[in-house]
């Protein structure tokens, strides 16, 4: 046997084994989209017997339309779109507004200002639950949407403003510089000459606080209580049967409850990945 | 003029903050020394919380099974998760460098980081099922009917364990990711050299790759520090903490705490506790970050 032939057998071996690793690491998502499409006489030995294939889309008909004792997911993700995309734009504007003055601007304490707003990146949600709870019932804002988006609103907007500054900081100057001679002000600079140079760090940030948010299960346990508000991701958490575990709803909202964040993570992928590649290796 | 513009770019923002994040913290640091009648109690939250055996019970950690207390539960979580999914990490994102197709099986590999925790939760339940579970057949394949014939998440002895290893199922997708970044990032010329030195494959791997990637190593610890101690959605859903707080944790512990019995400044300090806990970590990335421009 030649080098060549070696080598080839090698590859084909590695590519068949990984691919077969790779397989075997989705087999709980090719469980659960099996136990949503099957009847339950057929998957309660195990949904990977295939010997009797039959498919239903009952289970998918139930968990959306809320029959079963499910919370109907079509309220759920007709709401989590709405605070989603609402909690993505306005974090979006207030943050790269703020992005570019620790960017571009000097002004009295600006390190400090950014260190602090920074460091609230890593915290735990727990540690403002308590007196945000408190403060949105005095507000009226519990179980009301803007509630649950103002609080998405701040919470996201430190990582959003440290990702854009860092890209801004990234942008060449002097184009900003020669508009500045020819007597653009800072707002004209900021939204005619950064926000559209920015355009991939801003799909980053769509992609990731869109499907942060989306995902997010806490701040909705903490502020919305009443069933016709509840997200997606509720829905999902308070799904229980009477007697047994109705593993088929649970399948079947599982999987319209990660459709969603995974299309959006395949229709941006590589904004997707840069993002989080940019805010955790970026410095 | 100068300022009236900072004020336009810094105020929505500094407003949102103040309000909805910073005096909130206030809040529940000014909570966690008071009495539930409002009087100043000094430390005693703490030591309340500190002393209880649903935080720490070392009657039983490390020689009886789970119940441990849920600062006991987040190290065993970091103890074990964090070796875990650097390796898993590590090993995908090397064998997967020159394989055929390979971005197709990192991006299901990934779909784990991109799915709601929620799910994780029901994902750990239906992987862990002794009728359904994938890791129970094979366990039962294995000999092992013992543990195949148990619901692990609803047995106290691996109810832990089994969030525990969910989730490196579900996250292993971050550190592949950021190792392949690193990895895309060494110079080739440096293998190359090592060839014509005559370097086996696991020199080159031990002598040149992986101290190069001490960098994304270092991300990756401390980012999933911060998750692990943060870890609340999962357990929420997958075990709600049992049984019998067999696989409680802190974010949760403060939650039911707060929110279930209204002892809120117990759960006030055990809040503080989680914050102090997570700020280590979350500085080395600020300083990271912010890092040298």
């Amino acid at each position: 046997m030649n080098v060549k032939t070696k080598k080839f057998i090698y590859n084909a071996c590695l590519t068949i084994i990984t691919w077969s690793l790779g397989i075997l690491w989705t087999a709980p998502f090719i469980g659960i989209l099996m136990i949503s499409v099957r009847p339950m006489e057929e998957i309660m030995h195990g949904w990977w017997n295939l010997e009797h294939i039959s498919f239903t889309i009952s289970n998918f008909l139930d968990a959306w339309s809320g029959r079963g004792g499910s919370y109907p997911l079509y309220i759920g993700v007709k709401n989590s779109i709405l605070i989603a995309s609402l909690s993505t734009i306005v974090p979006l504007i207030v943050s790269a507004l703020a992005a570019y003055a620790f960017a571009r601007l000097s002004f009295p304490l600006r390190n400090l200002l950014f260190l602090t707003i920074t460091l609230l990146m890593g915290i735990p949600a727990q540690i403002i639950a308590i007196p945000l709870f408190k403060l949105m019932n005095n507000l009226r804002l519990v179980n009301t949407y803007l509630g649950l988006v103002l609080v998405h609103s701040a919470w996201g907007a430190p990582w959003i403003i440290l990702f854009l500054r860092n890209y801004f900081m990234s942008l060449p100057k002097e184009i900003e510089e020669a508009a500045k001679v020819d007597g653009a002000s800072d707002v004209q600079v900021f939204s005619q000459i950064v926000l559209p140079l920015a355009k991939p760090a801003l799909l980053s940030v769509i992609a990731l606080q869109f499907t942060w948010v989306w995902n997010d299960f806490f701040f909705a346990l903490l502020l919305i209580m009443t069933p016709s508000n509840y997200v997606a991701t509720q829905c999902l958490a308070f799904l229980k049967g009477k007697y047994h575990v109705p593993w088929g709803l649970i399948g079947a909202g599982t999987i319209i409850t990660m459709a969603v964040p995974v299309a959006l993570y395949f229709a941006l992928q590589r904004y997707y990945i840069r993002g989080m590649i940019g805010w955790v290796v970026k410095g | 003029m100068k300022s009236k513009a900072c004020l336009f770019f810094l105020l929505p923002v500094l407003i949102l903050i103040i309000v909805f994040v910073v005096y909130p913290i206030l809040g529940t640091i000014g909570l966690s020394f008071l009495s539930p009648e409002g009087k100043f109690v000094g430390f005693q939250n703490y030591v309340n919380v500190l002393t209880s055996d649903e935080t720490i019970n070392l009657k039983r950690f490390p020689f009886k099974h789970p119940p441990w207390g849920t600062l006991i539960h987040n190290a065993v979580w970091i103890t074990i998760h964090l070796p875990l999914s650097l390796v898993l990490g590590l090993f995908f994102a090397v064998v997967l460098k020159g394989v055929k197709g390979s971005s197709v099986i990192k991006s299901l590999i990934f779909l784990g980081m991109v799915t709601p925790m929620v799910v994780g939760g029901w994902l750990v339940r239906f992987m862990f099922d002794k009728n359904l579970g994938i890791v129970n057949l094979f366990l039962r394949l294995a000999g092992l009917t013992y543990l195949a014939d148990k619901t692990w998440t609803m047995w106290p002895q691996l109810a832990l364990l089994a969030t525990i290893l969910g989730a490196v199922w579900m996250w292993t997708g971050f550190s592949m990711v950021i190792y392949s970044a690193a990895l895309a990032t060494i110079p080739k010329e440096y293998y190359e050299a090592a060839d014509i030195d005559g370097a086996s494959t696991f020199q080159k791997f031990f002598y040149i790759t992986l101290p190069l990637l001490k960098p994304a190593t270092i991300v990756i610890v401390v980012m999933s520090i911060l998750e692990e101690l943060k870890i609340f959605d999962l357990v929420f859903v997958a075990t709600m903490g049992g049984p019998g707080s067999a696989s409680n944790v802190l974010a949760l512990q403060m939650y039911l705490k707060a929110f279930k019995y209204f002892e809120a400044n117990e759960a006030a300090a055990i809040a503080v506790i989680l914050a102090l806990l997570t700020i280590f970590p979350a500085l080395y990335v600020v300083k990271s970050m912010v890092g040298k421009q």
